[in-house]
């Protein structure tokens, strides 16, 4: 029993349908907890005061949205050397997840950024990096949903992923590069995992599980969902030519 | 492989073959520049490199569909994908093609352009060899994204956006340099990059590029 | 309710924007799910296949 066993479209709809109530289930009480720990039960930072909640938020988010990319990037090599189906379709389902992060990402960091910088927004090279990675994500949506043949797709996506990836590793020490020139890299990073206390790390612990398990749910589902779209694709073809 | 090169050349400066489209683009820019920002020296000055390299982008994706897209409409992709050479190469030849037709004349005009956006004296020769480095990327990278796009009906959207993203580095660098020039400060480092950009851009991408086509030819 | 102070719309803010946001991300995809899940079961049932 290998886990390519899983790479079968009919034995992956089986097991997901069967792991996606736990799934689910998980994520709710992960995330309900890492949040609801986060938001009441820990003390404001004696220097961000009470901004210091929406680590909770952005940095799982921040991860995952990377994360995701890099997930995409392995089943679309998946997909290239073994062609199995659903392996494209994950990485097409993982997209809009892997989106919707990288905003959540931004969209927090500019309120965090708001109080704690005096600015919305700058052009520091993480902040940028994310910027970029936004229009990956867009770019590699609209190549799928302009193709119309999804094996044709599927192979061009991939093909699009792996060249995106090695640009977007280029984009991120161009951009670190390119900042530093103009002005000494102030040093704006939030409080890592080095230097953040207990206090914070547990509850942040059990968001970034959380939105992982989010992650996992959503995939699950939108996979299934592809499947049964191709499905029904298929069965329509048979019925234009019977 | 001599033969394709001129072919596509030829093709590029018969009439309608957009060769000029993209040097009277780059033209319009530099004038439309100043007369948005304001004829303030200074100012004009510090944005030129920026605003010279963003114009040269634009400039080589305004004709980047036609890399493919004429071959592929009239049959002649099949033929070449078929032909004795491999597509790797067809690939390499048509973006050194859409080089010597964009990119080349691009970084020639420049300079000229950069009077206009008043670039600050000491910028000249590095923005010239910025471009002359960073261009052959452009058009690499452009190639790789038309082909991806050669199948589709309306590719010329998307493909800027697939393509404007890939760019990210490139423009980085070749902007980096050209400031740094205009400054008088050292600018080995970013020149180095870009160079290394280009030519892995131009080692690397055919191969992507040819395996796209193949799945568009399916 | 903790005691957020003057960061309030900045807590309150990133929170609500990531609800929503999850929110807008599940509901299209239950949405999608429903929708596929209804369109497959009506062919299948007109077509009489049902292995999948």
């Amino acid at each position: 029993m290998s886990i390519w066993e899983y790479a079968n479209p009919k034995k992956f709809m089986a097991l997901s349908t069967r792991a996606l109530p736990w799934a689910v289930g998980l994520t709710v009480v992960l995330l309900a907890v890492g949040l609801v720990w986060g938001f009441f039960f820990t003390p404001d930072d004696y220097k961000q005061g009470s901004t210091v909640k929406i680590i909770y938020l952005h940095v799982p988010a921040a991860m995952m949205a990377i994360n995701v990319w890099i997930m995409m990037l392995v089943t679309s090599l998946v997909w290239i050397v073994r062609r199995h189906h659903v392996s494209a379709l994950a990485a097409k389902a993982a997209a809009p997840v892997g989106l919707t992060f990288t905003l959540i990402a931004l969209l927090t960091g500019a309120l965090w950024g708001q109080p704690m910088w005096g600015t919305w927004w700058a052009w520091d090279p993480r902040l940028t990096s994310f910027l970029i990675l936004t229009l990956f994500y867009f770019g590699y949506m609209a190549l799928w949903a302009a193709i119309e043949d999804p094996d044709t797709a599927a192979d061009l996506t991939s093909i699009l992923c792996l060249v995106g990836s090695v640009f977007a590793l280029l984009s991120r020490y161009a951009v670190n590069f390119w900042n530093q020139g103009l002005h000494q890299g102030a040093s704006l990073s939030l409080d890592r995992q080095e230097n953040v206390s207990n206090v914070f790390w547990l509850p942040l612990l059990v968001c970034i599980a959380g939105f992982a398990l989010l992650f996992v749910t959503m995939v699950l589902l939108r996979t299934q969902t592809e499947i049964r779209a191709r499905r029904l694709k298929a069965l329509l073809a048979r019925e234009r030519v019977a | 492989m001599k033969a394709l090169l001129l072919r596509d050349l030829r093709l590029a400066f018969r009439s309608g073959g957009g060769f000029g489209l993209g040097l009277a683009f780059f033209f319009l820019l530099s004038v439309l520049v100043p007369l948005g920002v304001g004829p303030e020296g200074g100012t004009l000055g510090r944005i030129a490199p920026g605003i010279l390299w963003i114009g040269a982008l634009l400039a080589c994706l305004l004709s980047l569909d036609r890399i493919f897209a004429l071959d592929h409409e009239d049959g002649s992709l099949d033929l070449l994908a078929t032909a004795p050479i491999p597509l790797e190469a067809v690939v390499a030849v048509k973006a050194l093609a859409h080089w010597l037709v964009t990119g080349l004349p691009l970084t020639l005009i420049a300079p000229g352009l950069a009077v206009f956006l008043n670039l600050p004296a000491a910028g000249y020769p590095w923005l010239i060899l910025s471009l002359l480095l960073g261009t052959p990327a452009l058009s690499a990278i452009g190639a790789f994204g038309a082909a991806i796009t050669v199948g589709l009906r309306r590719g010329g959207l998307l493909l800027s956006l697939l393509v404007l993203p890939l760019y990210v580095p490139t423009l980085i660098f070749g902007g980096e340099v050209v400031r740094r020039g205009a400054e008088g400060m050292a600018l080995g480092t970013p020149l180095a990059l870009l160079a290394a950009i280009s030519l892995g851009a131009a080692a690397l991408l055919p191969f992507a590029a040819a395996s796209a086509i193949r799945v568009n030819l399916r | 309710m903790p005691d957020l102070g003057k960061y309030a719309f900045a807590v309150l803010g990133s929170y609500l924007a990531t609800a929503f946001l999850i929110a807008a991300l599940v509901g299209l995809t239950l949405w999608q799910s429903a929708r596929t899940k209804r369109a497959l079961a009506e062919v299948e049932a007109r077509q009489g296949t049902s292995d999948g």
